[in-house]
């Protein structure tokens, strides 16, 4: 066994420190670790999205990636983005638009749509489409995920506007 | 799944990496993006008892553009190339090849280092290096070295690049002409059935030069000068794409997989080259 690290990471605000193994993917850290339960464990090979989280600005599939190599990094998960008395316009959408069925992918899907709509404020379906397509669905067949995301941008792009 | 119990290394500069792979010679592998290799451990199909993440190793991640070629450093991530405006001016087919490479997600994390270096015959990176007639740098222990892409690749894994080096940096010249680079594959995220890089020169309604590889279509890229050749000199009609298409194949090695029996990757590796010579020879 090899010497355990000591790993500080912010989650959701909260800075977190504890003593893991290197070979620990960060998925486990924040499921098991942390309780932090919204990403989920779909396919475990980087394919289907389930376990999407925002570190440092980028989406990225947290089983693949070692804890200790987020080490210093700011991570959001779904937890971070709303809660049920305050819901992010994408989580509003997606349960207005029934973007989701069994909700099993929907933590990383909106997690990664948070970072697709921060890119593209307005995005045509197209890109909808190509930016999410690291995440897999096996119910919608997309059609309602897709309506959500334009949903939620166009009420994030109103918001905007009128704060302006 | 859960790798086998490793050392964790994160060295500040490249003293303290190759350092430690003098240390631990072939028992280390440097990390940058990870998105090839934590898959392989998690599989167990790598033994990395020494893990190097090169992540706080300064200067890799600069895209250097002068008047007749581009530096990108290592850790530059597909990401960062999409996303750079003035690459995209100069050399649109980066762009357009990294577009094709796996999904958002892991274009965040897969470097063009990673993917040159790595050698897995169905990465996109290295046909296209290939193509462009790019020079991989390599440093270990007795200073830097350059290596043309074409030099680089000797089988599935098996690189120029010595155990106890780092590759550093890839430059090509600025590319010229027309371009494109077209790829068929099952799904998002898939590798390669077949994929083509071309880049063609026109004078007048000649093809003046033409350079082209291919992906996932034998144990490494294979760069095909006779499949190039084929093209110059003509107008690219029906029977010069023919001829084209026709050098590549005696050029690639396919094997039967899960994508497909041997003639059916010839045959997808013909309509694919043909798609990509039209495109590139639109934009000329």
């Amino acid at each position: 066994m090899s010497k355990k690290m000591h790993t500080t990471l912010k989650v959701n605000g909260k800075q977190e420190e504890f003593l893991a193994e290197p070979r620990e993917l960060l998925i486990y850290t924040l499921r098991e670790r942390l309780n932090i339960t919204g990403p989920h464990i779909g396919c475990e090979t980087s394919h289907c999205g389930a376990c999407t989280v925002t570190i440092d600005g980028k989406s990225v599939k947290s089983c693949t990636m070692f804890a200790a190599q987020a080490e210093g990094a700011e991570i959001t998960t779904i937890e971070g983005l709303g809660g049920p008395d305050d819901l992010h316009p994408l989580q509003e959408a997606f349960k207005e638009h029934h973007g989701l069925q069994c909700g099993y992918c929907t933590p990383g899907m909106i997690t990664r749509a948070t970072k697709l709509l921060e890119e593209i404020p307005n995005p045509t379906e197209e890109e909808i489409r190509f930016g999410m397509a690291g995440n897999i669905c096996r119910c919608t067949g997309y059609q309602n995920i897709v309506k959500s995301i334009q949903a939620a941008a166009t009420e994030m792009n109103a918001a905007k506007e009128a704060a302006e | 799944m859960i790798p086998a119990a490793f050392e964790y290394y994160r060295p500040k500069d490249m003293d303290g990496v190759l350092t430690l792979l003098a240390e631990h010679g072939d028992d280390a592998r440097v990390m940058a993006g990870g998105h090839s290799l934590i898959p392989m451990m998690k599989l167990r199909m790598a033994d990395v008892p020494h893990l190097i993440d090169m992540q706080d190793v300064g200067g890799l991640s600069d895209i250097e553009i002068t008047n007749d070629s581009i530096r990108i450093g290592a850790m530059v991530t597909q990401s960062d190339i999409i996303a750079h405006d003035g690459l995209s001016e100069v050399a649109p087919i980066l762009r357009e090849a990294a577009l094709q490479i796996a999904d958002p997600q892991v274009r965040y994390m897969g470097t063009v280092g990673g993917n040159v270096a790595n050698g897995d015959p169905g990465n996109d990176m290295p046909g296209l290096m290939q193509c462009l007639d790019a020079t991989f740098t390599l440093i270990g222990a007795d200073g830097e070295r350059d290596v043309p892409a074409r030099d680089f690749y000797e089988a599935a894994y098996m690189t120029a690049r010595e155990d106890e080096e780092v590759l550093t940096a890839v430059t090509l010249p600025l590319p010229k002409g027309g371009y494109a680079y077209e790829k068929q594959k099952r799904k998002i995220g898939d590798y390669a059935t077949a994929a083509a890089a071309v880049q063609i020169v026109k004078n007048g309604d000649t093809c003046v030069s033409a350079s082209i590889a291919m992906t996932n279509l034998s144990d490494t890229p294979i760069y095909s000068a006779d499949a190039g050749a084929a093209l110059v000199g003509t107008s690219v009609d029906d029977a010069a794409l023919k001829a084209a298409v026709s050098a590549m194949d005696g050029d690639i090695d396919p094997t039967e997989d899960n994508r497909g029996p041997i003639a059916f990757k010839k045959h997808v590796a013909g309509v694919i080259l043909r798609r990509a010579i039209e495109r590139a020879w639109s934009r000329a």
